[in-house]
């Protein structure tokens, strides 16, 4: 089943590369080009002046802008490493708790939206509205509720908070359900059933493998986010070793004014978006690579 | 934006929405940092235990008080029972108040970079940044619970910056300094507006602060001579004696080619001299000083002499090169070595090309006050902290020397004033602490409320919209009035 | 018949699957969603660290919003940024991911490309305003390049001005999603059955044809699904104008979005009003989905059949 897919793409561009008019082809690449060049510069700029700016010093720093690099990184490093903030703590929570919601995010969501997918039962319909009605609810209002709610919880100053209400994350179920409906064929199901596979193990060696471009997706989005975060973890987490990057990076920047420094905060954000970089990069192989599903076809 | 949705609730539904949202606070924050910084802030909180700690308070206190007739303060509470005060809990939203506990209250050993010893008690750190208002979120929810918390949990020291000070004073979660036997002869040498700041309605002093953070009028020398034909701090302080003359004196300058400053930067000068409280009777009043602010700098705006920049940003920061061309800075003595980047070549300062005075008004920028938790269990550890960090003048002339902080202390304030150790390479060998000094004895803050730190920002906010043309005067301070109902929902305005 | 009959048996599989979302869902979502709801028809809120209230009040909370009409304008503000934003993205969107799957252009450097668009997005917002604020300042590198270049006299206050705020707005959140957006629908087109592109090209189909016929109609459920969070995303939008603005959503709240809006009444732990709010924007946000759910799912049998096909 899986052979043949390898063999699609090949063909298709064969094909489509004869019927289309060279000239108009050749038109089309370049203002494809110039459009992708303009785009990724624009995507690029940021990381560039990021990084000049981790090279200036604080007073460079102040008196604005430009576009040649300096020559202080390594000493806003060395003050950074040596400042009282725990950054590898820091990093190594904010990794794990990314971490861990992402891969609850993706496996719940994957198996709720498997849930609606591919069984029939009586509250089926209402149960997809419903989440989808929950995506509606603006979130900020119920955050003082949630913080009360876990303060009762004797939930303060733990990850609990911050990962485990990532099982139920409407967005990301529904995307898993679109996904599925565009690419999960019921019959694949029915297949493996006639093979004697339990529902869960179907779920998870043939489900989930078949999923895998939604959930390197979903996984890098709540990666993200969540590395991203201020709000919650600042309000949840207080122990220092406990925090995360972005509230390390906010207590940075609320340092007393002998400690102010620009410049090391600039080499703090620029140390924390290296390891999202590099998450990203991993997870993106199965986007950009064109990892193409396999043994979906009926 | 859209997918900051999917974002949001990919990973933490509710949560992460909400941290989504923060997020964006963060940055704000981040351009204001240094107005943060400034506005030190220490506040100690005494816990106050509303049962258990009769009592024990009493033993307690009695261990600690012999403790701290010793020279290293707390030495001793080895004694004290095993249940009672062993955990001191400050809360902080930044490095400053432990970094000056650190270097100079004797006793305090530093154990990691949240957790300290003093003699036998554990001192936690709980310090959450002031983005977004989570400094005073989470301080609130934990005062809440104060009452119901177990001794080692609850908080006994926490910090407040004095625009929002009165919202912690003016209750009942902050101790009397007179209940933890802290006299007013213990703070005779202290600056009265300092105190006022943590004044409770029913005159209760509730805190203490080590920095008198007094501000003037910076001017740039080069630009004196030009417009005034001097630079000297007296006669350039008499062209700008009032808001009159500084008018006059600004609109000089912008003939000369320079801008006077920010609106912004003379909010403060107004706003700390008004002549009535925000709110009265649970109406918003807004203060002739105010309005006189807003129509002021409307026609300096307007005359192009002074310009709308925010604070901290990059324009506003270019005046700091002769480039820049600014004619003044106000603010106190941190504004010289913080703000002013005397390391960097190219800078005025760097060239010592600043001087300082009073200014048309007296008023105060920053400051940390350390108040005293109801409920503390620890209350004789707590007094002494306060003693030694905002009394002990020998602790205090350390700081100012060492940390350049402007203590809160007449006699050292005097003493910097009277040697040479106080002149500035920046102020062009200046000696600024007498008019710090000065400044600091006639700053009168009696009118301060809780509603300080929202309505002089809604103002300051509103106020922008007038000055760069994009509202009529009633349309802004409509926009002002909203804002602060929004705030505080039990404020009329109309 | 067989089919539906094997299905039956399973279903109680359905439930099961289903219990841990729902779990989580009732302890850490539901609880606060229905303390919010309850709370919209108290006086409830902090002054200080006073609490005032709980005190029922029915609809007050209701009326007072509708009263104060502000609610119409921030809902009119966050359409139109959302809008200033989302339709660049999503063309872009729509056009890259064309491109990267258009066989005949045999673009070279995809996976460049295509890894470095999402790269934004990993810049935390709050650190991606700054750079914002440094590069459009008075004095900053925008405005000498503009002044270099003649386009203008004197420097442009960026953040005085209600299209430019509105723009950069925009601009920034284009920026930092469109990337998410292009992955979205690229994962999408990876996930098409190639045989039916086979079967296209056996049919001697044109590229072009391929998109429109095949592609597009099969992901018809992703685009649904990027239109719906879109919007979603947009009525919420937050961060981004809130930092821009540092919360004020000037000029003349003419940035203020419905959820900075909402944010200023959790200052003062304003439940009743906040609450309240909320309930509002859930229906206004319930009705646009819905607009657009009605607008998009007409295809849907469509693409059911060419899956049978399949």
């Amino acid at each position: 089943m899986a052979a043949d897919t390898t063999m699609a793409l090949p063909n298709r561009s064969l094909m489509a590369g004869q019927k289309e008019n060279g000239a108009s082809v050749q038109a089309r690449r370049i203002i494809a080009y110039v459009v992708l060049v303009l785009v990724s510069f624009l995507c690029l700029f940021w990381f560039y002046v990021l990084f000049i700016n981790s090279t200036r010093s604080h007073q460079e720093l102040s008196s604005g802008f430009t576009a040649i690099p300096s020559t202080h990184i390594i000493e806003n490093w060395t003050n950074l490493k040596n400042g009282t903030l725990p950054i590898f703590n820091g990093i190594f929570n904010s990794l794990f708790i990314a971490v861990v919601t992402a891969v609850l995010s993706t496996y719940f969501s994957t198996m709720t939206a498997y849930a609606i997918h591919a069984y029939d039962f009586k509250l089926k319909n209402f149960m997809f509205t419903f989440i989808l009605m929950v995506m509606m609810i603006p979130a900020q209002v119920t955050a003082l509720g949630f913080l009360q709610l876990i303060g009762k919880m004797g939930l303060d100053d733990s990850f609990v908070p911050l990962t485990i209400p990532a099982i139920a994350a409407p967005s990301v179920f529904f995307y898993m359900k679109q996904y599925m409906d565009s690419t999960l064929p019921l019959s694949l199901i029915e297949a493996a059933r006639i093979d004697g596979s339990g529902e869960f193990r179907t779920f998870n060696s043939i489900v989930l493998p078949l999923m895998k471009p939604a959930i390197a997706v979903q996984a890098i989005f709540t990666f993200v986010s969540s590395w991203n975060n201020y709000f919650t973890p600042a309000l949840v987490l207080h122990t220092d070793t406990k925090k995360t990057l972005p509230i390390l990076i906010a207590q940075l920047r609320s340092a007393d004014w002998l400690k102010f420094d620009m410049g090391q905060v600039y080499v703090m954000i620029a140390f924390s978006i290296f390891p999202v970089i590099v998450v990203y990069l991993v997870l993106s192989r199965y986007i950009v690579g064109g990892v193409t599903l396999g043994g979906v076809k009926g | 934006m859209k997918r900051k949705l999917l974002g949001v609730l990919l990973s933490t539904t509710m949560v992460a929405g909400m941290i989504a949202g923060c997020g964006g606070n963060n940055a704000a924050p981040a351009t204001d940092a240094p107005a943060e910084e400034a506005s030190t802030e220490t506040a100690t909180e005494e816990a106050a235990t509303e049962e258990a700690s009769t009592e024990e308070a009493a033993t307690e206190e009695a261990a600690t008080e012999e403790a701290a007739t010793e020279e290293a303060a707390t030495e001793e509470t080895t004694e004290v029972a095993a249940d009672e005060g062993k955990v001191l809990n400050i809360y902080a939203w930044n490095e400053e108040f432990k970094s000056r506990l650190t270097d100079h209250y004797k006793g305090y050993e530093e154990v990691d970079a949240t957790h300290g010893k003093i003699g036998d008690v554990d001192v936690v750190w709980n310090i959450t940044p002031s983005d977004d208002n989570a400094y005073q979120n989470n301080l609130d929810e934990t005062l809440l619970k104060q009452a119901d918390a177990a001794d080692d949990d609850k908080i006994d020291l926490f910090l407040v910056e004095a625009d929002y000070a009165l919202k912690y004073v003016d209750t009942d979660y902050t101790m009397a300094l007179a209940d933890l036997g802290i006299s007013d002869a213990d703070l005779a040498d202290q600056y009265t507006y300092t105190q006022s700041i943590v004044t409770d309605s029913n005159g209760k002093l509730k805190g203490s602060s080590w920095q008198a953070c007094s501000a003037g009028l910076i001017y740039n020398r080069e630009a004196a001579k030009e417009v005034l034909g001097t630079d000297d701090p007296d006669e350039v302080q008499a062209s700008v004696a009032d808001w009159s003359k500084y008018v006059e004196t600004a609109k000089k300058a912008e003939e000369a080619g320079y801008t006077m400053c920010s609106v912004n930067d003379t909010y403060r000068t107004y706003s700390n001299n008004v002549s009535g409280k925000w709110v009265q009777d649970g109406k918003l009043v807004i203060d002739d000083n105010l309005m006189n602010w807003i129509n002021d700098s409307k026609e300096l705006v307007d005359a192009k002499a002074e310009n709308t920049y925010d604070l901290w940003g990059d324009d506003w920061a270019k005046g700091k090169t002769p480039d820049g061309k600014i004619f003044c800075y106000f603010g106190p003595a941190w504004f010289f070595n913080f703000c002013l980047d005397a390391d960097q070549e190219g800078t005025i300062a760097n060239q010592g090309g600043w001087g300082y005075c009073v200014g048309p008004q007296s008023y105060f920028w920053g400051g940390t006050w350390i108040c005293a938790a109801t409920g503390t269990d620890n209350a004789s550890l707590v007094k002494d902290i306060i003693l030694t960090m905002t009394t002990d003048k020998d602790v205090l002339k350390e700081i100012a020397t060492k940390d350049a902080d402007c203590v809160n202390s007449k006699t050292v304030l005097a003493e910097l004033a009277s040697d040479d150790s106080g002149n500035l390479a920046l102020l062009g060998g200046q000696n600024p602490y007498k008019q710090l000094a000065e400044g600091a004895e006639k700053i009168d803050l009696s009118n301060l409320s809780a509603y300080d730190q929202g309505c002089n920002e809604a103002f300051q906010n509103a106020a922008k919209n007038y000055f760069e043309g994009n509202a009529t005067l009633d349309e802004a301070l409509e926009v002002f009035k909203k804002a602060v109902v929004e705030k505080y929902p039990e404020v009329t305005a109309d | 018949m067989k089919k539906k009959s094997k299905v039956v048996s399973y279903n109680k599989w359905g439930y099961i699957f289903l219990i841990p979302f729902i779990v989580v869902y009732l302890v850490f979502q539901m609880i606060p969603l229905v303390t919010t709801v309850y709370n919209s028809f108290f006086e409830n809120y902090r002054s200080g660290l006073t609490q005032i209230g709980p005190n029922f009040v029915g609809l007050k909370n209701y009326a007072t919003i509708i009263t104060n009409g502000d609610l119409p304008t921030y809902l009119v503000n966050t359409l139109i940024m959302w809008v200033m934003g989302f339709v660049p993205q999503i063309i872009l969107s729509l056009l890259l991911g064309a491109w990267f799957t258009d066989p005949s252009l045999r673009l070279k450097g995809q996976g460049f490309f295509k890894t470095v668009i999402y790269m934004p997005n990993l810049i935390m917002a709050s650190a991606f305003s700054m750079l914002f604020f440094t590069l459009f300042a008075n004095t900053g590198p925008i405005n000498s390049l503009l002044l270099q270049l003649g386009v203008i006299k004197e420097s442009y206050q960026f953040m005085s001005h209600v299209w430019s705020v509105r723009s950069l707005v925009a601009f920034m959140n284009c920026i930092m999603w469109f990337g998410n957006t292009t992955i979205l629908l690229m994962a999408g087109m990876m996930g098409i059955d190639p045989s039916l592109f086979e079967a296209a090209q056996v049919d001697g189909a044109t590229a072009t044809q391929i998109f429109y016929k095949i592609t597009l109609p099969l992901l018809k459920p992703i685009l649904i699904f990027v239109m719906i969070t879109s919007l979603i995303g947009g009525l919420q939008m937050f961060d981004v104008p809130q930092i821009l603005t540092d919360g004020t959503g000037d000029p003349m709240r003419s940035s203020m979005t419905l959820i900075m809006y909402l944010n200023k009444h959790l200052y003062s732990k304003n439940y009743g009003l906040g609450g309240a709010l909320s309930v509002f924007m859930f229906v206004i946000t319930g009705i646009l989905s819905l607009i657009v759910f009605k607008f998009t799912a007409s295809g849907e049998k469509e693409k059911k059949r060419s899956k049978n096909k399949a």
